[in-house]
């Protein structure tokens, strides 16, 4: 099963823009997610482009002709070295984990596959992700580097982060997005404010 | 979208804004309002380290009580009008975000999860849920056969409740189901969201009871601020001043008192003298070390920074740092464990609406019967925005892919339930120092934590119970997971210098004019949400300081005092 449709199909957060749902600041913010998508700062051209292969399988976007961009604001987390104020005990630091998680997939997709993650076909793209989430790859290259921390503490956990922080995820769930200074009136079951989403096709 | 006009991203605060003689006025666009400010050689009464739940609000009642007050926060002095946006990204900037490194067998999950930097502290983030303790978790070693006994008990403490639920107008229910006999709270309670009449209509099949949560947020006006208005980023900063932060609340007050707040000020070593004593503190402000002097030093940075400094300051005559003695300091670490259960409703829920907890059961708290387990805890409705939601599904459920993008889908029909639960105090969950240093050259934090057979039994029993509740309230497809919630100890208060870092007064055994105020000291976690606890506890604090002042029995002066002071320290 490939095809994703959304329950809210007549629904577009970015609609209440000029609402009292937003304010001033936030326009401002969303606009820069929008329109001013981070350039390549900090991975190399190989490392970018193997993560964007991954992103493309942990959150395929087959429905879209300009897919959610994801890549280029790990990129951007990484230049400006934002860490989350934690790392496990077990974990370089984000920077040197980033680096050294992505070199692994690529070298545990040469070795398993003998092909370059990116050229991979997505099933076997799949099942090697799967491996590195399950923990089920202990080359020399994970030394250091516990795998299943590396997929769902940093991989999964920031691409996942990214996207839902998108205007267009916010509408395919049906989220209310942003709501100040208006918030919301109609609180109880089954009750919709006309500014919020309805589901189904209108 | 055509809605770009060429607006730059707002930059991230940088540069101080309480200074000068004045500090944001929180409550306008734009505002200012006036502050004292002391002079670095002058020997302030109090230097605070801190200004959330414990530094915000005992600084405050310092200032009130005529005492000389200088309080630094390492973060910024938001204004919440202008810099809060409604986007779960941009606010990450209200979370203590340093390095800090998490272990043990469950590292706790650090961050955005339980912490925060910027004047008024993790109560600008905090989701308002403001509950007193079970009176009994004050003696739970005596009475409940667990943990330790707290050196205050119940009577020590109740008016102090009583005063905070004022000073934030809680809005709460008349009656409140558990606990001793109260007064009703201060503004009525709000009216119940869909995820929390989803706990309500279960609760009700099991036959137990529920209440709207008592909650720091407005439900009618107050001075300049709005009633709530259900816009439900409670958990990432309040745009609209409704939530009752430390940031609205004390600070406002405090500055009004006479106290000043040094905003994006870290303070990195306490200052001591050859006799054992605190003589100031030093401090990163403005790209520079800079020193003020006090009489008294307070540590109120919360259970990972106030060990920290304690450790980070030590000396020649304290090598194992401050106030470390008996080798308490940073023992004792608690989280609340955070189980939660999940379910598909049948009617459309939207549970992003309204504050994230607003029905609760303490049931778990008062009722010990069947239990297989030390401790309690309640259990709360859940109101997880969208990347946080995602966050739950994929961390919980494993799922990613098309599997992910489709399950979300299911956003507006979920309901959730996750407890705040009691984790036993254990001398190895602790902070120490690790050999790394930040960029200010200080070391960091190492935080080294793992759940007890207990803490699991706890959780299991819960996760069986939520599980019930949301079967019986018609919830389909149920699954479970994991969470965390809140720091407590790793100073905690005790009876004598062998058992403890503090006596009941916050007062460290070792060195008399240095004081800790803020959720390290809890020797237990409780099974509530810590903060009115921690401001009920800065309060008393405070009274007793003043009564310590008066009995002549604080730091005395060398210099002479401002007349304000001399009458309170007379």
């Amino acid at each position: 099963m490939k095809d994703f449709r959304s329950p809210y199909p007549g629904y577009d957060v970015l609609s209440k823009w000029h609402s009292p749902s937003w304010n001033e600041q936030t326009r401002q913010i969303i606009s820069a997610r929008l329109d001013d998508v981070p350039e390549r700062r900090f991975l190399s051209e190989a490392e970018w482009a193997l993560l964007e292969a991954v992103c493309a399988r942990l959150m395929p976007q087959p429905d879209r002709a300009a897919p959610v961009p994801i890549a280029p604001f790990v990129d951007q987390k990484l230049a400006e070295n934002r860490g989350d104020g934690y790392r496990y005990a077990d974990m370089p630091p984000m920077r040197e984990a980033w680096r050294r998680g992505l070199a692994a997939i690529e070298a545990e997709s040469r070795e398993r596959y003998g092909a370059s993650f990116a050229e991979l076909p997505e099933a076997d793209q799949d099942e090697l992700l799967e491996a590195i989430e399950a923990g089920r790859v202990d080359g020399e290259h994970w030394r250091g580097l516990p795998p299943k921390r590396f997929f769902k503490a940093l991989l999964v956990k920031q691409v996942v982060t990214i996207y839902y922080a998108h205007p267009s995820a916010w509408s395919e769930i049906g989220f209310g997005g942003p709501a100040s200074p208006r918030g919301y009136v109609r609180l109880g079951f089954d009750e919709r404010d006309p500014w919020e989403a309805k589901a189904g096709h209108d | 979208m055509s809605a770009t006009h060429g607006k730059r991203r707002p930059a991230m605060i940088d540069e101080p804004r309480a200074t000068d003689g004045r500090a944001p006025d929180v409550f306008r666009a734009g505002g200012w309002t006036s502050m004292r400010c002391y002079s670095e050689s002058e020997e302030v009464d109090f230097a605070i380290v801190g200004t959330g739940a414990g530094g915000g609000t005992l600084a405050c009642k310092l200032a009130e009580a005529g005492f000389s007050v200088v309080a630094f926060d390492a973060g910024p002095f938001w204004r919440p009008l202008e810099d809060f946006a409604s986007d779960e990204r941009e606010q990450e900037k209200l979370y203590w975000t340093d390095e800090r490194i998490t272990g043990g067998d469950d590292p706790l999950e650090l961050g955005i999860n339980n912490s925060g930097k910027g004047v008024g502290g993790s109560t600008v983030h905090f989701t308002m849920v403001s509950l007193r303790f079970r009176p009994d978790w004050f003696k739970s070693r005596s009475r409940l056969g667990y943990g330790f006994d707290w050196p205050i008990d119940w009577d020590d403490i109740e008016p102090y409740y009583g005063e905070v639920e004022n000073a934030l107008k809680i809005s709460g229910p008349v009656n409140y189901p558990w606990g001793s006999p109260r007064k009703a709270y201060p503004y009525r309670p709000h009216p119940v969201n869909a995820a929390g009449l989803v706990l309500a209509r279960g609760a009700e099949a099991l036959g137990i009871a529920w209440s709207p949560t008592p909650l720091a947020t407005l439900s009618a006006p107050r001075g300049r601020a709005h009633p709530c208005v259900y816009r439900g980023f409670c958990r990432i900063g309040c745009s609209t001043n409704a939530k009752q932060s430390v940031l609205v609340t004390w600070i406002p007050r405090a500055l009004k008192a006479g106290a000043e707040v040094r905003d994006l000020a870290m303070v990195g070593r306490i200052e001591m003298d050859r006799n054992g004593r605190a003589t100031g503190v030093l401090y990163h402000r403005l790209g520079e070390w800079r020193v003020q002097r006090a009489r008294n030093v307070v540590v109120a940075g919360y259970a990972i920074e106030t060990p920290r400094l304690l450790l980070n300051s030590a000396n020649d005559q304290f090598p194992n740092g401050l106030a470390n003695g008996s080798g308490f300091v940073g023992t004792h670490l608690m989280c609340h464990s955070g189980p939660n259960a999940w379910a598909t409703m049948e009617e459309e829920i939207r549970c992003y609406k309204g504050p994230p907890s607003m029905a609760m059961s303490e049931h778990w708290n008062y009722c010990d019967e069947g239990k297989d387990f030390d401790g309690g805890y309640a259990f709360m409705s859940q109101g997880p925005l969208a990347a946080e939601w995602a966050n739950v599904v994929a961390g919980s459920r494993g799922h990613w892919g098309m599997k992910l993008r489709r399950e979300m889908t299911l956003y507006n029909h979920m309901a959730g339930l996750e407890i705040v639960g009691e984790v036993m105090p254990r001398p190895e969950n602790r902070v120490e120092l690790a050999d790394e240093e930040d960029s200010l050259g200080l070391k960091i934090p190492r935080v080294t934590f793992s759940y007890c057979d207990n803490d699991r039994r706890l959780q299991r029993h819960a996760t069986r119970f939520m599980s019930d509740v949301l079967r019986a309230a018609g919830g389909r497809d149920l699954w479970t997971g994991e969470d965390t919630a809140h720091l407590m100890g790793g100073c905690r208060m005790g009876f004598s210098p062998d058992d403890s870092v503090v006596d009941g007064d916050g007062r460290s055994w070792e060195i008399p004019n240095l004081w800790i105020c803020d959720g390290s000291l809890f020797p237990t976690g409780g099974g509530v949400n810590p903060s009115l606890t921690i401001q009920a506890l800065a309060c008393r604090i405070a009274d007793r300081i003043q009564a310590m002042a008066a009995r002549g029995e604080l730091a005395r002066a060398r210099r002479s005092r401002s007349r304000r002071t001399d009458r309170a320290l007379a």
